[in-house]
């Protein structure tokens, strides 16, 4: 591939990070773009452990919320003149204590990978979660602490006050870090990480301490995550134990996970499409954690590979053109899915408002009326039975589509 | 001090019998399928919130009874549509199955249930004390809740070592193909086994609902020790799970009801710190604080020394 | 001059002895079988040697370090490669990030983050190479857990000799393959083996005979017999203890 081919993804990338708070310019769009961006960078560090190196953690929130503290404390330093440096610096000192911590949590963690990784992981993001209640001077208690952003020298006249101006800032580290996270792979430490994942045994036999392989993916893991952390920072000006707790570490396993730990470009997938339910989702309907937990679901089921693993399983179809034989199939499948969706979405929702009456794209449905009730779930159930129906005839499509024009295999 | 010392005593022995409820079955369904069933406090939850609704009806004793029933078998369904499909992806996917159960079924609790507290009574018939001793009592729910415990494990063992369906579920433990090839449908056991397993995990909701309160987020509070107790007592071992439960159940208890702390230690040594030092917090902490977290301390340093556990069995 | 010594190797699992007092003298640039009926302990001995498994009593000096109890990392590093009786390689890379990791280290890439791949036109075109030899090259971008079995064995084969290691130990590199798949791998691992040092365990006799310059027999954990081929089928112990229960062609 030419060095253009190969770099338009990044052009692209790049188009986006700066066009996109052109086209959505409202306030709205902005905060939302900042949060992405921050879970981006988050949910990349997650990977280089979770699919780049087979490592299952249930606290790598550990290593954003450190970075969050130490950057709002290095805001507060600044406001008050103790040290003098611009923000521009404070994601790099996130980064700094999150690699901090990887390097002391990674030195006992790292021996296994597995299930004994994964409740260490647990147990210590549990054991920091609680100490930050208890060491309320660093983490401020349940308040948690907070800075001002608009203090330190000003960036060609700029002070950061307004939400676009971080934004471009967290765009310029989003595309550093997505950079160096990539480029990691591209080494000889990224492609160790890739064999220990696959075969540590094996690994060890061509000369690599399966132990040292993930250490390293660990400390740069934590690293990245801190430049998350230290992101947040300036976008909210505060920060509180929930940030280092359990749930944001879940939070990070599910966007990983639905956006596909196999493909760099996954976690960043994962990111956008979280964040937007969170925040447009969350406008409409007050269950849509309920939405995204059987979302979850039903991806580590159907789609292990998630949504970038989705679309790259069209990628022979692509390449040989024949995506147009997939267009009916899809339609013949996916009209009666979405249909069901879509009935048990009102049926869940309806179940769930004490209204009188239910507003659904411009139709007004009676919830007290049975028969809204019985034709809902008649029309449910025969939108899944045809799925299932036409399951068989998609993947025939599919596997047509997606075959090689001569034999290949031998 | 010396009653303090006792009740200290009981209330760890009844939360650390009521914790091994949970730990058993997680230790069932782990050294059967090789995952760790991070939904299984959920399955405790549920077990809570459905003998709270069939109590609302029909009194306690039939939440007693039907709750773990149902539970059991929803956890049987999981099995055998959610896990059995999710089990071809390997390790990593199983733990991120259940995973997303457990938020899913948090979501799920509150969506049908509402957010709120629920007000889960005792029965009224235990609603007296056992006995008074040195002036503080010991409510005979408590020792109800005990009683249940011991007589659950009792018949538990039965099953499992004396009884023939017993005895093949050991043995389709460790060599699940041999027993397939021995004619038993080892595809039933396995769901059976989960099934039981969480239905174990219902039984200590019921019972634990009114003491421990019954909330959404009960689930979370209690998983996370009771991952903590089956991997201390090391990973595929019922006995070590029951020593590791009495263990954390014990120290907790322990620590929650003294009030030693580190200006104790500190004035031992014969150091003090002035207030404003940086690591006041430190310096000011005491025992019933760390309590919470003493688990999980604990937890690492036997990951780092030990990481087979106690009485560990199943290596990776 | 031995290459790698044994000295008295024994290793119990609990009370069970797998290997009971093994000395044995690997010359080297020998091609050096290791017989033996099923249960013999010929993996055992690899996973000794190799690093795998701990030596519960003796010694075994590879080149000038006595090695045992070093981790398997270690010993890769000093020259000693293996293979394996079922494939173990990395499936979810392919076949020719497989090779190029095994060369990694030998190149003296230690645990660089910051060399890019891309870059390493030396390292890519000796991992060509490597594929040419082993007869993969069309299939360099392949994911390696999606090929056929024999491709996968002369994977395997691959990622033991592309770190250059002089001992090269394989541990039934035929099994399971067609006699024709056999016979190609046989080339192979004759041509790849070439000035270097080959240990290897086989069933198939006619194979053994063929390669071997001598053969040692391992029955219940230890050497009856070692010697030249021809001495070996004439011995009587051997005779009685293996060969007589298996008629070779």
């Amino acid at each position: 591939m030419t060095l253009l081919r190969k770099s338009s993804i990044w052009i692209v990338f790049v188009v986006a990070l700066f066009g996109l708070p052109q086209i959505f310019d409202s306030i709205l769009a902005i905060s939302i773009l900042n949060q992405m961006a921050i879970a981006i960078v988050f949910a990349l560090s997650y990977n280089m452990l979770l699919g780049q190196g087979g490592m299952l953690s249930f606290g790598h929130a550990v290593y954003f919320g450190l970075g969050g503290f130490l950057s709002v404390h290095a805001l507060i330093l600044i406001e008050f003149e103790t040290m003098v440096f611009s923000i521009l610096w404070i994601p790099l000192i996130g980064g700094l204590f999150g690699l901090l911590a990887g390097i002391f949590i990674g030195s006992f963690s790292t021996r296994k990978a597995g299930t004994v990784f994964a409740m260490i992981s647990l147990g210590m993001g549990e054991l920091i979660a609680a100490s930050s209640l208890i060491f309320s001077s660093f983490f401020g208690g349940e308040a948690g602490i907070s800075g001002d952003r608009t203090f330190g020298p000003l960036f060609f006249g700029f002070d950061f006050a307004q939400n676009i101006e971080i934004y471009y800032l967290a765009a310029v580290w989003v595309f550093i870090a997505t950079l160096f996270m990539y480029l990691f792979t591209q080494t000889p430490a990224g492609r160790m990480a890739n064999a220990v994942r696959d075969n540590p045994e094996r690994a060890e036999f061509i000369g690599y301490s399966a132990r040292k392989v993930r250490f390293i993916s660990f400390c740069a893991a934590g690293l990245f995550a801190g430049i998350a952390g230290g992101l947040f920072a300036l976008n909210y000006e505060f920060i509180t134990e929930e940030n280092l707790n359990a749930a944001t570490s879940g939070r990070v396993l599910l966007m990983a996970y639905i956006g596909g730990l196999g493909y760099f470009i996954g976690p960043i997938i994962g990111a956008v499409v979280l964040t937007l339910m969170n925040s447009l989702l969350s406008n409409y309907s007050e269950l849509w954690m309920l939405y995204l937990g059987i979302m979850f679901l039903l991806t580590v089921m159907f789609l292990p590979r998630g949504f970038a693993g989705f679309i790259m399983m069209h990628q022979m179809a692509w390449v040989r053109g024949n995506m147009k034989m997939l267009v009916k199939p899809y339609i013949v499948t996916g009209i009666p899915a979405l249909l069901f969706a879509v009935c048990v979405i009102v049926l869940i929702e309806m179940s769930h408002s004490d209204e009188e009456t239910f507003h659904f794209l411009g139709m007004t449905l009676e919830p007290s009326s049975s028969i809204t009730w019985i034709v809902l779930i008649a029309i449910a159930g025969a939108a899944f039975y045809a799925v299932r129906r036409s399951r068989a005839q998609l993947l025939d499509a599919w596997e047509t589509a997606n075959a090689a024009p001569k034999e290949e295999q031998s | 001090m010396l009653e303090v010392l006792i009740f200290a005593t009981l209330n760890g022995l009844v939360t650390g019998f009521l914790l091994f409820m949970l730990a058993s079955g997680l230790t069932l369904i782990f050294s059967m399928m090789g995952v760790l069933n991070f939904a299984h406090a959920s399955f405790y939850m549920l077990g809570a919130y459905f003998a709270y609704s069939l109590s609302l009806y029909f009194g306690f004793w039939t939440g007693l009874i039907f709750a773990p029933l149902i539970v059991g078998v929803l956890g049987a369904l999981v099995e055998r549509y959610g896990l059995r499909k999710v089990h071809q992806s390997g390790h990593v996917a199983e733990l991120v199955f259940t995973f997303g159960l457990a938020f899913l079924i948090e979501e799920a609790v509150q969506f049908f249930w509402g957010r709120d507290t629920k007000n889960y009574q005792t029965p009224e018939i235990l609603d007296f004390p056992l006995f008074t001793l040195l002036g503080q009592e010991f409510s005979a729910y408590r020792g109800f809740m005990m009683a249940i415990s011991i007589g659950i494990f009792i018949a538990l063992y039965y099953v499992l070592t004396k009884s023939r369906v017993g005895i093949i579920i050991q043995a389709a433990i460790t060599h699940p193909q041999t027993v397939a090839n021995l004619g038993h449908n080892v595809p039933l056991i396995f769901m059976g086994v989960f099934g039981v397993g969480t239905a174990l995990a219902g039984v200590a909701g019921v019972i634990a609902g009114p003491v421990l309160t019954t909330f959404p987020g009960m689930a979370a509070v209690l998983g996370s020790i009771v991952f903590v107790i089956v991997v201390i007592g090391g990973l595929g071992s019922l006995a070590g799970a029951f020593i590791a439960s009495l263990l954390i159940g014990l120290l907790q208890s322990y620590a929650i009801a003294s009030d030693v702390g580190m200006p104790d230690l500190l004035d031992l040594l014969g150091l003090s710190f002035a207030r404003d030092h940086p690591l006041n917090d430190l310096w000011t902490i005491n025992l019933p604080q760390i309590a919470p977290v003493l688990p999980f301390l604990l937890l690492v340093l036997v990951l780092i020394f030990r990481p087979t556990g106690l009485l560990g069995k199943r290596e990776e | 001059m031995a290459i790698l010594s044994l000295k008295n190797v024994q290793k119990n699992f609990g009370i069970t002895e797998i290997i009971r007092g093994v000395s044995l003298d690997i010359i080297e640039g020998e091609k050096h079988a290791i017989i033996g009926p099923n249960g013999a302990g010929k993996s055992t001995l690899f996973h000794l040697i190799s690093g795998r498994y701990k030596l519960t009593a003796g010694s075994i000096r590879f080149k000038t370090e006595q090695i045992e109890n070093k981790p398997p990392y270690e010993i890769a590093r000093m020259g000693l490669a293996r293979s394996f009786q079922v494939t173990n390689i990395f499936p979810r890379m392919n076949v020719f990030e497989n090779v190029r990791c095994a060369l990694f280290w030998s190149k003296g890439y230690r645990y660089s983050f910051w060399n890019l791949l891309g870059r390493q036109h030396e390292l890519n075109d000796e991992a060509m190479q490597v594929l040419e030899q082993i007869g993969l090259c069309d299939k360099a971008m392949f994911p390696s857990g999606e090929l056929a079995y024999a491709q996968q064995r002369a994977l395997e084969l691959g990622i033991a000799i592309a770190s250059g290691a002089e001992l090269i130990m394989l541990d039934e590199p035929v099994a399971g393959m067609s006699h024709s798949e056999a016979e190609n791998a046989v080339e192979l691992i004759r041509k790849i083996t070439e000035g270097k040092t080959l240990i290897m365990v086989e069933h198939d006799m006619n194979i053994v005979f063929d390669v071997a310059d001598r053969i040692s027999v391992l029955v219940y954990g230890e050497i009856i017999a070692t010697d030249k081929p021809a001495d070996i089928r004439a011995n009587p112990k051997v005779q009685e203890a293996y060969l007589g229960e298996v008629r070779s062609a």
